[in-house]
């Protein structure tokens, strides 16, 4: 008797087998093991842990909105980690309670096993909108976080000098912020949060606004400086591809309210390509399941708009 | 070269005028003197130092005054526009009071103080304070909150973040409010000088008034606005483009 070959999920974290033996059809169940990643050293407490997290506003009618539903979620030492979700899954939200900027309704956030709460210089945000300092120069900008911490004025220009090179940026050190190109300051913000020496580096949908090249240009730096400064990352996207292309892990969220859906992990080599057949095949299941929470946000966006009209 | 002709043209004009009614005798030359004996008033004013004088007084009491209200303002304006209770109190009532012409604070100040530099500078503070405090209060609540969370991501707390980054973040929107604040407190300086006698340029000009010395009046009327003009023309407009090129807000000049 032949037993039908069950198509595999490309995830190594799942498995699918059949519902009964010799069964056609099939179900996924979570993999018996893991093998661990590179970077990813296990058996360590985990670097960031974000513990039943909830955040629920008043509205204006009154009524308290759930934007966060107890997210949990443990991020090992030196480990990349991609959170997406349709928009206003509340992504975003996420990563400014996890760098202290917002307080959580409930829930906490530890890092290397302490709770966190209020900003941190352990945990550098890197804004969608970056936020540098248009009164500063570039090297102002990337001093800006040492200076606060109180460093001296020699290592800060050592320092500053060595985070420049980083991304490429040494001979720009005496420009101001709109002198620059968009992917310029996206790497001046690198720069910035990266001088700081912040263990975990939490990134806000950063490639959202640049053009396809500068974005896999970034992607590269992003992936190379990663290598080299073992930094732990949390890294928010709507793009799954990008999600995927950058990710050791890629953590799926619901809409309204935002939940852990899933968690995939993605174990391909490196370094990886927007473009590898691999990198779409993956984003591809991951994306089956995210549909299904865009189309739940474009029924509110859209369904409330055609009430009011 | 065009913009300087036209001024040319027009400036002579004007003292051409001047001269032609002076000349004409139409009133005794003490009420309308030439221009040539407002010039010699000048002359004689920086020789023998009296203007001199009243200039480093006056500016004194200026700087002093103008400092007082500007680190006052700015904390004020901050004040109200962190806390939403003062915002809808307090706010109201500032712009109100803007209502007041400062030299009505006067006969409360001497009241107060009596005929000291302390009566003087109150009224200066009083002149600027308004414009300074409205000012900040409006540019806190136009700077974008990025900044604000950026800085404190990256460690800035209390009067850190105040100085570090609330400060010159704000700075764009309040300049024109230090400027105004700068005017009011220039012409409240002159007033109270007027009033109450104790050295200065506004005492300079009420002296020429009870000499019956015109020339001296318009001498220190004209200085009065020259000086008002440089420090207009030459400190704030350049901090203004100079903060403009920074941000990237005007093209380069």
């Amino acid at each position: 008797m032949t037993t039908n070959p069950v198509p595999q999920p490309f995830f190594p974290g799942e498995h699918r087998r059949p519902v009964r033996a010799g069964a056609s059809r099939w179900k996924t169940v979570p993999a018996p093991a893991e093998f661990p990643l590179r970077h990813v050293r296990a058996s360590e407490v985990p670097k960031v842990h974000i513990q039943g997290i909830s955040l629920s506003y008043g509205s204006a009618a009154g009524s308290r909105l759930l934007a966060l539903d107890n997210i949990d979620l443990q991020v090992k030492p030196g480990e990349f980690l991609c959170i997406v979700g349709p928009s206003g899954c509340g992504k975003s939200t996420l990563l400014h309670l996890i760098a202290g900027l917002h307080q959580p309704t409930s829930g906490q956030v530890l890092v290397d096993g302490k709770v966190a709460d209020g900003p941190g210089t352990d945990r550098i945000l890197i804004f969608q909108e970056l936020g540098l300092f248009p009164w500063l120069t570039v090297g102002e900008n990337v001093e800006f976080g040492m200076k606060m911490k109180g460093i001296a004025k020699a290592e800060r220009i050592e320092r500053t000098q060595q985070y420049l090179r980083l991304v490429h940026l040494a001979q720009f050190k005496n420009s101001y912020i709109h002198q620059l190109s968009g992917g310029m300051r996206q790497r001046v913000a690198l720069a910035r949060a990266l001088a700081s020496e912040p263990d975990v580096l939490l990134m806000d949908e950063p490639f959202a606004a640049l053009d396809a090249q500068t974005r896999d240009l970034l992607h590269d730096e992003l992936e190379r400086i990663w290598a080299e400064t073992g930094r732990t990352i949390i890294f928010v996207t709507h793009n799954v591809r990008e999600a995927v292309r950058l990710g050791d892990r890629v953590a799926l969220l619901t809409f309204r309210p935002g939940r852990v859906k899933r968690e995939f992990s993605v174990n391909l080599p490196r370094p990886r390509q927007l473009e590898d057949v691999t990198v779409a095949k993956a984003a591809r299941e991951i994306l089956d399941e995210l549909r299904e929470e865009i189309n739940k946000s474009l029924e509110v966006e859209y369904g409330l708009e055609e009430v009011r009209a | 070269m065009k913009r300087f002709a036209k001024h040319a043209i027009f400036y002579s004009v004007l003292i051409g005028v001047w001269l032609l009614l002076a000349k004409l005798k139409l009133w005794p030359p003490y009420l309308f003197p030439t221009p040539q004996s407002v010039l010699e008033s000048m002359r004689a004013g920086f020789a023998d130092h009296s203007f001199w004088i009243a200039i480093s007084v006056s500016m004194r009491r200026m700087l002093l005054g103008y400092a007082l209200s500007v680190v006052l303002g700015m904390v004020l304006g901050l004040g109200v526009a962190s806390n939403k209770f003062m915002e809808e109190t307090m706010g109201g009532l500032l712009v109100s009071l803007q209502s007041l012409p400062s030299i009505c604070w006067l006969p409360l100040a001497v009241l107060w103080f009596g005929l000291t530099e302390k009566a003087i500078l109150f009224v200066v503070v009083m002149g600027s304070l308004l414009s300074v405090t409205i000012a900040m209060e409006d540019g806190r609540k136009q700077m974008p909150r990025i900044y604000a969370m950026a800085g404190r991501n990256l460690g800035a707390r209390g009067f850190r973040l105040f100085w570090y980054v609330l400060l010159p973040a704000s700075l764009p929107f309040i300049v024109s409010g230090l400027k105004q604040g700068w005017a009011f407190a220039w012409r409240s300086l002159i007033s109270g000088e007027m009033i109450f006698v104790s050295l200065g340029l506004g005492q300079l000009l009420m002296m020429g008034r009870d000499l019956n010395d015109m020339s001296q009046v318009l001498a220190v009327m004209i200085l009065i606005v020259a000086i008002g003009y440089v420090v207009d023309g030459l400190v704030f407009r350049t901090v203004e483009r100079r903060l403009h090129q920074k941000w990237g807000l005007a093209p380069a000049a």
